[in-house]
């Protein structure tokens, strides 16, 4: 019997976010999944046509409430438990949006939630890194019942978007939204640059960087490169960077073309964010720093010589 | 009495290096150095402010887990906390167990407010605080780097993919932390033995009425796939040209 797999889209009111076309992948690696995403929106129609456009997507459901404004887990998770009903796997993307979200589905459901799939090998089976990505694991279903899961996102390519359109069909969930949770406001700092963790190239900053100041070298190659920045723990904890910039086990875990580390050192919780990038770039002044270990070109001397140059050399 | 709730895990510790058994049954843990789980020492650093700030009159930590986690419980204690709490359970502990005995110290404890780590560093699930906040039909505010009550509510600011956003949650709820909301503070000498006279109550799951059920079978540990071991280039020029004959730049 084939699996019916219900996707939890990620979504800003208009926008589709790109991890939602990579949770359309992993769920369609399981052969003969019948795939659905829902849309949870105040209004859907937008971020719905985009989900129905996506290869791979047989049919997108849509809850529309004025509560749904902002996603708020308390208040979307009653409404997926909702829709839940008829599907074997539910799952989400391992964003912020999706680990906050889904874990909340999988207590209301009271199912097992399998986080970080980098792989589906059957419908109740799939693997996970744990330990900061220093092993993987192998876990399986032990009973009937619904799995929960949050999708590993670099792991994944996203679905393209086709010329077909899976069929929209609106759905009303009656259960009562709680109100203890409210949305005050986001702050996010608009920038014209690559999303950090969709981007195919990265330029990220450690702390031997120096000040925020120091960071702005990185800025000017990141723009020169079309790429989008990033930066280690230890360069947002001492105030560098913002915490949305944060690559590694508890920051972003990313898998773009080019990854260039720039007097990183390498801690393990860094590298685990970037297990995934296609080509890793290091550049620091310590030749024995473990970023060296994982590099494909390593480059060791001045950053604050390097970087300009390398800004000049491809200008 | 207006009283905090700390979950706390015991895990190897941050700095361990993770070796997978030979035999694929799990990672290497013997002889290993166990800690307060880094997420979970912060949510007990924020408890403890809170009680510091005159919000709370009595932090209580807890855990679920063998024997051997008293150790993790005494270092909360001697850290500030002022009883703990352990229930014992062996085996492998799924996050909706940990949460229904929670839950069921919760409702003993009537705690204003459960702080939890938003993930331990062992199984990365970042599950525990939100099935938690699930079971006991109240809010839950993940990835905490700022917190203030006012009374009845409080203000959380969270670090999302976005950036920063702020909840206002009515109050009891779950928060769990993420890792800038504070930095803990270091355990003194002196706090080491107070600690050892501190309240230490132990139950079992089956005196919660909690059964620990497996949902996942762990069918296999396996080491990551290495990456090859790439080439040092001697300066910019060197490394421009090597990115641009991949196609990278």
């Amino acid at each position: 019997m084939s699996a019916k797999i219900l996707i939890v889209a990620e979504h800003d009111g208009k926008k589709l976010n790109p991890s939602t076309a990579k949770c359309v992948t992993c769920a369609r690696t399981l052969a003969g999944a019948q795939v659905t995403v829902a849309v949870l929106a105040a209004e859907a129609a937008p971020v719905a046509s985009q989900a129905a456009q996506l290869s791979g997507v047989d049919r997108v459901v849509t809850v529309e409430n004025p509560a749904n404004l902002h996603a708020l887990a308390a208040v979307l998770a009653p409404q997926v438990v909702a829709l839940a009903a008829p599907f074997d796997i539910v799952l989400g993307p391992s964003t912020t949006f999706g680990k906050d979200l889904m874990a909340r589905v999988a207590g209301l459901l009271e199912a097992p939630q399998v986080s970080d799939i980098m792989a589906i090998e059957s419908a109740g089976r799939f693997r996970r890194p744990i330990y900061a990505g220093n092993a993987i694991l192998t876990v399986e279903k032990a009973g009937e019942g619904k799995v929960v899961g949050t999708v590993r996102i670099a792991s994944f390519e996203a679905a393209a978007s086709g010329n077909s359109a899976a069929p929209i069909e609106k759905s009303t969930v009656s259960v009562t939204l709680p109100t203890h949770t409210r949305f005050i406001s986001v702050s996010a700092a608009k920038s014209d640059r690559p999303d950090l963790q969709t981007a195919a190239r990265v330029v990220s900053g450690g702390r031997a960087l120096g000040s925020a100041d120091g960071f702005k070298i990185l800025y000017s190659l990141a723009d020169r490169m079309g790429a989008a920045v990033g930066a280690s723990r230890a360069a947002v904890d001492a105030g560098y960077a913002p915490n949305e910039m944060q690559v590694g086990q508890t920051g972003k875990i990313i898998s773009p073309e080019l990854y260039v580390a720039v007097g990183i050192s390498g801690a393990i919780q860094h590298l685990t964010g970037i297990k995934d990038a296609r080509t890793i770039v290091a550049i620091n002044k310590d030749g024995e720093a473990p970023i060296f270990e994982v590099a494909d070109f390593g480059l060791v001397g001045d950053l604050f010589q390097i970087i300009p140059e390398i800004e000049r050399l491809i200008s | 009495m207006k009283r905090i709730l700390v979950g706390i895990k015991r895990v190897v510790d941050y700095n361990v290096r993770i070796r997978v058994r030979p035999d694929g049954s799990g990672v290497v843990t013997d002889g290993v150095k166990m800690s307060i789980n880094p997420f979970d020492e912060i949510a007990l650093e924020e408890a403890l402010r809170i009680k510091e700030r005159g919000g709370a009159e009595e932090v209580v930590v807890a855990t679920v887990g063998p024997a051997d986690c008293q150790q993790q419980l005494r270092t909360a204690l001697a850290m500030g906390a002022d009883r703990a709490l352990h229930v014992q359970a062996d085996g492998v502990l799924e996050p909706l167990t940990v949460a229904r005995a929670l839950l069921q110290l919760i409702e003993r404890e009537q705690p204003l407010l459960v702080i939890l780590g938003k993930q331990a560093i062992d199984d990365d699930n970042g599950q525990t605080g939100q099935v938690l906040a699930a079971l006991w039909n109240r809010p839950q505010a993940t990835y905490a780097s700022k917190l203030e009550l006012t009374g009845e509510t409080a203000r959380v600011t969270r670090e999302v993919d976005a950036g920063l956003e702020t909840l206002e949650i009515d109050l009891p709820a779950v928060i769990t932390t993420d890792l800038r909301l504070n930095e803990p503070r270091y355990v003194k000498l002196p706090d080491i033995m107070k600690a050892k006279k501190k309240p230490l109550d132990t139950f079992t799951l089956a005196a919660l009425g909690v059964e620990p059920r497996q949902q996942l079978k762990l069918v296999r540990f396996e080491p990551p796939p290495q990456r090859q071991k790439g080439i040092r280039v001697k300066d910019a020029a060197e490394l421009v040209d090597a990115l641009k004959k991949k196609g990278l730049l």
